[in-house]
């Protein structure tokens, strides 16, 4: 009975802070987007046992409620609106996982050979870092990691910067001033074989 | 993987907010689209229909039905497109055009057979069958644009659910209107026409769904 009640003023709470961001209302609007999140975690749980994949269908359906909210109809309950619009975002998670695991064959041993270069001498990508790695070995170390991390091993921003104990921001920077210096140095040494 | 939390995201929707304006009902917008169409189709009627075969057509209980099944089953498919349009609304809208479309289907079968036992093989009207077909695809393309322009105001989450039912719709909307401008019943040849040319219909809009996203 309490519970019902709560549910109740927490659905009340919800469509009036949903009416007032329609209306242009941004403190509101975020008052409810902080409101529902643990709701839409709670719904997104049931399609995506991975907290971080869940994570990011959290965002999706928020991204998305931003997209459709005029399609909210003030007159009707909030919150069968938000859950039809998780549950299809939980679904096409579901697909998208399915389809890529049609498609992709996954190999943990590939993904080592690519992440050491130096054993997997057959590869395009392997002569490609070989190529790079004397310009490589010039950059500063954290650049160097960083720029390996994100842009060789193809680690997201999170993993690079758990893996090397900086932080997302400084990995950014890491990253976008390692290219910078390896585009001077790939200059210098064009400019030196024309010589 | 997410590169950005969700508090870094609630803050940049946050600052990307804009007032929006509900939709209206959808009820009441299917309303307004099919009064748009049907003053269009009663004008176009009125300039070059044949008032006789409107006449002779409405007589007879049998075709009077056929017209009145395509007819609802256009209006139930359009306005259950624009339901199924919206994230909050039962997912059995999509099922609500199948009765009026099973009578339509079957008062035109029976049309068949009573023409065909009466005139016998039915291969002399795959001229005119021609014709049919061209008349639905042709007409059911511009109310297409027309209802695919009101209903990707939605944004919906599942376009293919909606552009099927919104091609049914235009496509028996236009079925209906070419009754009009039949002046013979329907034979085998004309209902495979027929049902051939909402089937295309309904497979284009299904290819271009993405238009509703």
């Amino acid at each position: 009975m309490a519970s019902e009640t709560q549910s109740q003023l927490q659905e009340a709470a919800w469509a009036r802070l949903m009416g007032a961001a329609q209306q242009g209302d941004a403190n509101c609007y975020e008052q409810l987007l902080h409101g529902i999140t643990p709701f839409i975690r709670s719904l997104t749980r049931r399609y995506c046992r991975n907290p971080q994949l869940a994570e990011d269908v959290v965002q999706d359906v928020l991204l998305t409620v931003h997209r459709i909210r005029h399609t909210w109809d003030p007159r009707r309950p909030f919150s069968p609106w938000l859950a039809s619009i998780a549950a299809r975002r939980g679904i096409d998670r579901i697909r998208r996982d399915s389809r890529i695991a049609r498609h992709e064959v996954s190999d943990e041993l590939a993904l080592e050979t690519f992440a050491v270069p130096a054993t997997n001498n057959e590869s395009g990508a392997l002569r490609a870092v070989e190529a790079i790695e004397p310009l490589l070995a010039a950059l500063p170390e954290r650049q160097r990691r960083a720029l390996e991390a994100i842009k060789i091993r193809g680690l997201s921003l999170a993993q690079a910067a758990s893996e090397s104990g900086q932080s997302v921001g400084a990995v950014k920077v890491n990253v976008h001033r390692a290219v910078k210096a390896l585009r001077a140095l790939v200059g210098t040494e064009h400019k030196t074989e024309d010589q | 993987m997410t590169e950005r939390t969700t508090d870094e995201l609630i803050g940049a929707l946050r600052r990307g907010l804009a007032p929006v304006r509900p939709l209206p009902r959808p009820v009441f917008r299917a309303a307004l689209w099919l009064g748009l169409v049907t003053a269009i189709i009663s004008a176009a009627l009125l300039r070059w229909a044949n008032p006789a075969i409107i006449a002779a057509r409405t007589a007879e209980p049998r075709l009077a039905l056929e017209c009145a099944a395509a007819l609802l089953t256009g209006i139930t498919a359009v306005v259950a497109a624009f339901y199924l349009s919206l994230p909050d609304h039962t997912r059995l809208w999509r099922y609500a055009p199948l009765p009026p479309l099973l009578l339509w289907i079957a008062t035109s079968g029976l049309g068949c057979l009573q023409y065909g036992a009466g005139l016998g093989p039915a291969g002399d009207r795959l001229g005119e069958s021609r014709h049919c077909f061209m008349f639905i695809v042709l007409i059911s393309a511009p109310l297409s644009v027309l209802l695919y322009g009101v209903l990707r105001r939605a944004r919906p989450l599942e376009p293919l659910p909606v552009a099927l039912s919104a091609a049914l719709g235009v496509a028996a909307l236009a079925a209906f209107v070419l009754q009009f401008f039949h002046p013979f019943d329907t034979t085998v040849v004309d209902l495979s026409a027929h049902l051939a040319a909402v089937a295309v219909v309904v497979a284009l809009a299904g290819l271009s769904r993405r238009a509703l996203a």
